[in-house]
């Protein structure tokens, strides 16, 4: 253990600026991918272990974008509505059949997702570890606040990820699309009843679920390899996040989210053997002080 | 393929069980626009599941259910809803973490009556519910809550309404109002099917009685007919 350093960084503020940055953007990327899946969760009632890949996808098309057209605005795009297109299919074809039946059978057609996935892209993209870069646009000096180092790129990241939460959050409070995915996602019977085919906005909320686990994975190219199996540790991550913050929560989400990412930054300064052991820890007594997680339902 | 021209909802040879217990045996029903028909029968007769069967809630085994000319059974329950059925279940099933409000939106939509009813015009008609907009639904009264329920089933502007047991646990000054809401949705000409157990509420609002019992309907009649055989009453609604 460094807790010594961890003593002298969250003395010094240019540490705690540098750190709360980096906590903060990765936190950011996170919620996005764990958003997905707890909104899935809520509205659907399917865990779905196969997000990690449509994150991992959401990177491989970002890259596919990016080659030809050198512009990250497209390769984002495309990775999110790549991912959504793709989480439409599987939902369609493959996971709708399954709505309401255990668990198991979930991670078993989950898991066939997951491997198909992996495969598929070993196929075109072969298995070596692939890096979109920094886009050239993006090369800028870093803002330096306080004395600590906030790279330009984290800044982008943390406003674009910042738009699209809240902009979810907006549409799921505020319009009647929202509503309608909330009242569904406790009562669809009453909702198929008053003449909502609760069919489509199934569909639809695995498809934004989708989307937005591959705008993560896209706008996470440049900073991360992007490499068959990448969407394993993101999965594991999103399930911490589902617990500490509550399942089916957004707000208990964005909490966690910021939580982990926060810990993984200062942890790894302060106790980098033991970051992904902290996450659990703090899963844990989330777990045993409060069972329904942060922003669920007590009871 | 309409073969009642007036008729708003014709149901015949109705079949539907739970699983392989049969509870409906062949139920019809008939009912033209703007009446207000009483589905009496005790607990256990088939009221709720009929309403369940019309609605696609229970999918039913055989028999037709046509809306305003058009086939609907066995339809999924948004489909049956849109051809003019609105369905208002005994729980009431209000959407507890939305406003009022919200739960009207969620329903609104233009239907086969029209775009007639609106959250304006049901604040109008409903003004109980107007200081109560922002108000959660799960944090109403019961009475408020059926009130709502009610109002909901009108936003998506059906042919005709499917109440069941819109009296049950409700104060009398309750049941009172919910009473003279029906009767003011009859003049103004909307069509309703009302399950009840509670006869007196029940022929005070309604213009017709159906009865059923053990699953099949056994007498109709109008209110007057029904008042004056009190044989039918001793024989099918007396515990």
């Amino acid at each position: 253990m460094e807790l010594t350093e961890l003593g002298e960084c969250v003395s010094s503020l240019s540490c705690v600026v540098t750190q709360l940055a980096a906590g903060l953007t990765i936190g950011m990327l996170l919620f996005l991918v764990a958003s997905g899946l707890t909104l899935i969760f809520g509205v659907l009632g399917l865990v779905n272990f196969a997000h990690g890949s449509l994150y991992m996808m959401g990177a491989y098309f970002a890259l596919a974008a990016y080659g030809p057209t050198g512009s990250f605005a497209l390769a984002v795009l495309a990775g999110t509505l790549g991912a959504a297109l793709l989480g439409l299919f599987f939902e369609r074809f493959l996971l709708s059949r399954i709505y309401g039946q255990d668990v198991l059978m979930q991670l078993l057609v989950c898991y066939a997702i997951i491997l198909i996935l992996d495969d598929v892209v070993k196929i075109i993209w072969g298995a070596d570890f692939r890096n979109m870069g920094v886009p050239p646009a993006f090369l800028h000096p870093p803002f330096i606040i306080g004395g600590g180092v906030v790279p330009y790129f984290y800044a982008i990241l943390f406003g674009i990820t910042a738009l699209i939460a809240v902009a979810l959050s907006y549409g799921m409070s505020r319009t009647r699309f929202g509503r309608i995915v909330r009242a569904a996602a406790v009562n669809p019977g009453m909702v198929g009843a008053l003449g909502i085919n609760t069919t489509v906005v199934y569909a639809a909320v695995f498809a934004i679920g989708a989307g937005l686990a591959g705008a993560a994975g896209a706008l996470s190219a440049p900073i991360r390899s992007v490499v068959p199996g990448a969407g394993v540790s993101i999965l594991i991550e999103s399930f911490i996040v589902t617990v500490i913050g509550g399942m089916g929560s957004i707000g208990g989400a964005l909490a966690a989210s910021l939580i982990l990412g926060l810990t993984r930054s200062f942890g790894s300064i302060g106790f980098p053997l033991f970051v992904e052991g902290a996450m659990f820890v703090i899963m844990a007594l989330v777990l045993i002080l409060r069972p329904s997680g942060l922003g669920g339902r007590r009871g | 393929m309409n073969d009642k021209g007036a008729s708003e909802l014709l149901v015949d040879g109705l079949d539907a069980a739970y699983g392989a217990s049969q509870v409906l045996f062949g139920v019809k029903l008939e009912v033209e626009r703007g009446e207000t028909l009483a589905l009496m029968g005790r607990n256990g007769a088939g009221k709720s599941t009929t309403f369940k069967a019309i609605a696609g809630l229970l999918p039913p085994r055989a028999g037709r259910v046509m809306v305003r000319g058009h086939d609907v059974a066995g339809q999924k329950p948004y489909r049956i809803a849109r051809a003019g059925i609105a369905y208002v279940p005994e729980d009431r099933q209000v959407f507890p973490e939305h406003s009022v409000e919200e739960n009207l939106e969620i329903a609104e939509r233009e239907g086969v009556g029209g775009r007639e009813w609106n959250r304006a015009r049901a604040f109008e008609m409903f003004p109980m519910l107007q200081p109560l907009r922002g108000r959660m639904a799960g944090r109403l009264s019961g009475g408020e809550q059926q009130m709502l329920t009610i109002a909901r089933s009108l936003m998506g502007n059906p042919a005709v309404l499917l109440l069941d047991e819109p009296s049950e646990g409700l104060a009398p000054l309750i049941v009172q109002q919910i009473g003279a809401l029906i009767r003011r949705l009859r003049e103004l000409g909307t069509t309703i099917i009302l399950a009840e157990q509670n006869s007196r509420f029940c022929l005070a609002v309604a213009t017709r009685v159906a009865v059923i019992d053990k699953g099949a309907v056994v007498w109709r009649g109008d209110v007057a007919q029904f008042r004056a055989d009190p044989d039918v009453q001793a024989r099918y609604l007396q515990v």
